[in-house]
């Protein structure tokens, strides 16, 4: 029984799933899909001691991303431990008849890519997987959340979860968004000013004129990055937007049953006399090209300001922790962002790794050539053939960058590309953490466009400069 | 898992906000079965002097040895959704983490490994950090029923989800838990197949 009352997305997700009663401390909420990649060994394996089977293997798909290697993938030098993991995604996945989308198959990707692509992601639905970025799959109106590995053997015991109800918070951006401004940096400005963990134990509703008018794409962007806000996810309600791009994908439903689908989906709105529990409303027109300077991704800046002095800071414990990020980037206070030279870049990645952001990087790179080496890694096998069809992957090899296969990359430190100790690299990723990109390496985040700029120049660059209308 | 009720153990004051997962354990060391020990990669980059930074060395000083509790500051365990995380907490002998707050999927994945993430004020996390008794290696008291943290003459309130408390006093198991509701679970599914038949995938036959 739903709940009388204005209700947001957020509530309406929430009750569709709620199996039991709403005065529990905790629900128990239905699990619509869950997707699983290599590092969910330990659940299988907790599973396993427990001689449990799979629920609903016809609701769970597998797919390897974190750990495969994006180039020489057939090498006999593969690291046993890496070729180790992705056997027991193969074992687990076959013993248990779940479907994945395994090294050899043409639909492989990273998760967040080519499950979406798939047409597995659907309004409305619950769905979890053993990655925080779990919460890209909310730009089409999703409920999608990243779970540990003991929740991820629940729901492969029950495909069910229990959850504690989020706050709701609504972020509203609204007017048009300036040329070259990207959904990655509506989501730093926006983790700039409410903190990394500023929507700790909230659930995000994003909205507004400048949210509507993104694509699917840049809308995955920016759920994708909720997490860095400490929100638990974030959502965007479904539109024609969304139905236009699931329409006659492969796990979409099909004909008649997706005009059905679309009708139940136009309902999927917050009221508009709902209440949350926190509201933020920015101007488009506010938002700049933007990149990180730190060690969070809290610590970002327009590109056209300069990195902040730790003097000037009158908190102590803030002050000391813009010291300590500086320290560990080897930056000076009150040095120009333009002026941060840096050693590599590398486009890819959960949050920018989809066809479109291949395109905008390839714009700014197209006739000019990086002079720091690079690696692309396209989001899926689909993305890989679609760039190679436009020929993008022609200008990034043009411009001296490696054009490589799909898998999680440089993002993390685990499957063999690394940034080396002390080395700074332009990234299109998600996370800056001391030593997320290997060891001692320090890591600046931004747009695809922005990333193509600095290859090109060498140092931290504002994009708008090096667009074609700039030059006429 | 093991019931919680109370520890009385040294507790470590790492004076550190936004405590990544990454730090925690980076991810290099995830490839391992957790038979073979997690404990030694905590939070590793940070104690041994990882680009000449060793402000978790703390953890190595004899005086905190066998501690069962870390104090830390704000935003605990953000980041990624590894569990490896609480494994090497865990592993390293953590049954209580202290700190302003955490972040979501950590504070979870805690709870489900039996370690509880008590959340004090800011103001009473700075008191403890700076407390002698604590700062000495003397035992500090978790006390789970209470919701009290006791060091030398000072106590300190702590919060916890009422659900997670529950689950930590028990011992309870979330999959038995969740299997005593398999009639409501039968139901919702049933009921559900009628009113969302397109949630299902639609071509999910082998390849």
């Amino acid at each position: 029984m739903k709940p009388a009352g204005p209700r947001t997305l957020i509530d309406k997700i929430w009750d569709t799933h709620a199996i039991t009663g709403h005065d529990e401390a905790e629900t128990l909420l239905w699990v619509d899909r869950h997707l699983l990649h290599e590092g969910s060994f330990h659940a299988f394996n907790q599973i396993a001691a427990r001689e449990a089977t799979v629920a609903h293997p016809e609701l769970t798909f597998g797919i390897a991303d974190h750990y495969v290697p994006t180039r020489d993938r057939e090498s006999p030098d593969l690291d046993p431990q890496i070729r180790g993991m992705i056997r027991q995604l193969d074992d687990n996945t076959q013993r248990h008849g779940i479907r994945q989308f395994g090294l050899g198959d043409a639909r492989q990707g990273i998760v967040h890519v080519a499950i979406p692509e798939q047409g597995l992601t659907l309004p409305g639905l619950v769905m979890v997987c053993g990655d925080s970025h779990t919460s890209t799959h909310g730009a089409f109106g999703a409920y999608a959340f990243g779970i540990g590995a003991s929740e991820v053997a629940h729901v492969l015991a029950t495909q069910t979860i229990w959850q504690k109800k989020p706050r709701r918070m609504r972020i509203r951006v609204d007017g048009e968004l300036g040329p070259g401004v990207t959904a990655k940096d509506i989501a730093l400005t926006l983790i700039s000013r409410i903190g990394a963990d500023g929507a700790q134990g909230h659930a995000i509703e994003y909205a507004g004129s400048a949210i509507r008018a993104l694509s699917m794409e840049g809308r995955m962007t920016l759920c994708n990055m909720s997490i860095e806000g400490g929100g638990r996810l974030g959502l965007i309600a479904p539109d024609e937007t969304t139905f236009a791009w699931l329409e006659g994908r492969p796990f979409a439903p099909q004909g008649a049953q997706f005009a059905a689908a679309v009708e139940d989906w136009r309902g999927l709105v917050s009221d508009s006399d709902a209440a949350f529990d926190r509201e933020i409303v920015i101007a488009g027109a506010e938002i700049a090209p933007t990149v990180t300077w730190g060690t969070s991704p809290e610590h970002a800046l327009p590109i056209g300001e300069a990195v902040p002095d730790p003097d000037a800071i009158a908190d102590a414990d803030r002050a000391a922790s813009v010291r300590e990020a500086l320290a560990y980037m080897g930056l000076q206070p009150k040095m120009k962002l333009t002026e941060i030279r840096i050693d590599q870049v590398f486009i890819g990645s959960c949050t920018n790794s989809r066809i479109e952001d291949l395109r905008a990087a390839a714009r700014i790179l197209d006739g000019r050539r990086a002079i720091v080496p690079g690696l692309v890694s396209p989001g899926s096998a689909n993305v890989k053939r679609q760039a190679e069809q436009e020929g993008l992957d022609r200008i990034f090899q043009a411009a001296g960058l490696s054009w490589e296969d799909s898998g999680c990359s440089m993002c993390v430190g685990m499957n063999g590309d690394i940034v080396p100790p002390g080395h700074r690299c332009a990234s299109t990723t998600n996370r800056n953490f001391r030593g997320r990109q290997g060891p001692g390496s320090r890591t600046h985040i931004m747009s695809p466009a922005m990333v193509a700029a600095a290859a090109v120049t060498g140092h931290l660059t504002d994009m708008r400069a090096l667009l074609p209308e700039a030059s006429r | 898992m093991k019931p919680f009720t109370s520890l009385s153990s040294p507790a470590v004051p790492l004076s550190l906000a936004n405590v990544d997962t990454d730090q925690l354990i980076p991810a290099r060391f995830m490839k391992r079965p957790r038979s073979e020990g997690y404990g030694g990669f905590l939070l590793h980059d940070l104690r041994r002097g990882g680009a000449g930074d060793t402000s978790a060395a703390v953890l190595d000083e004899p005086r905190f040895a066998g501690a069962a509790c870390l104090v830390a500051r704000r935003n605990f365990g953000c980041g990624s959704s590894r569990e490896a995380a609480v494994y090497a907490l865990a592993d390293f002998g953590f049954r209580c983490i202290v700190a302003p707050s955490f972040g979501d999927i950590f504070a979870s994945n805690a709870v489900k490994n039996g370690l509880v993430p008590a959340r004090v004020a800011e103001e009473d996390v700075e008191r403890l950090l700076q407390n002698e008794s604590l700062l000495a290696g003397h035992p500090v008291v978790i006390d789970l029923a209470e919701q009290v943290i006791r060091a030398g003459n000072e106590v300190v309130a702590f919060d916890i989800d009422i659900g997670w408390k529950a689950r930590l006093l028990n011992g309870w198991d979330d999959i038995e838990l969740t299997r005593a509701k398999c009639r409501e679970i039968d139901a919702f599914r049933a009921r559900d197949l009628i009113e969302r038949p397109w949630a299902a995938p639609s071509n999910n036959r082998p390849d």
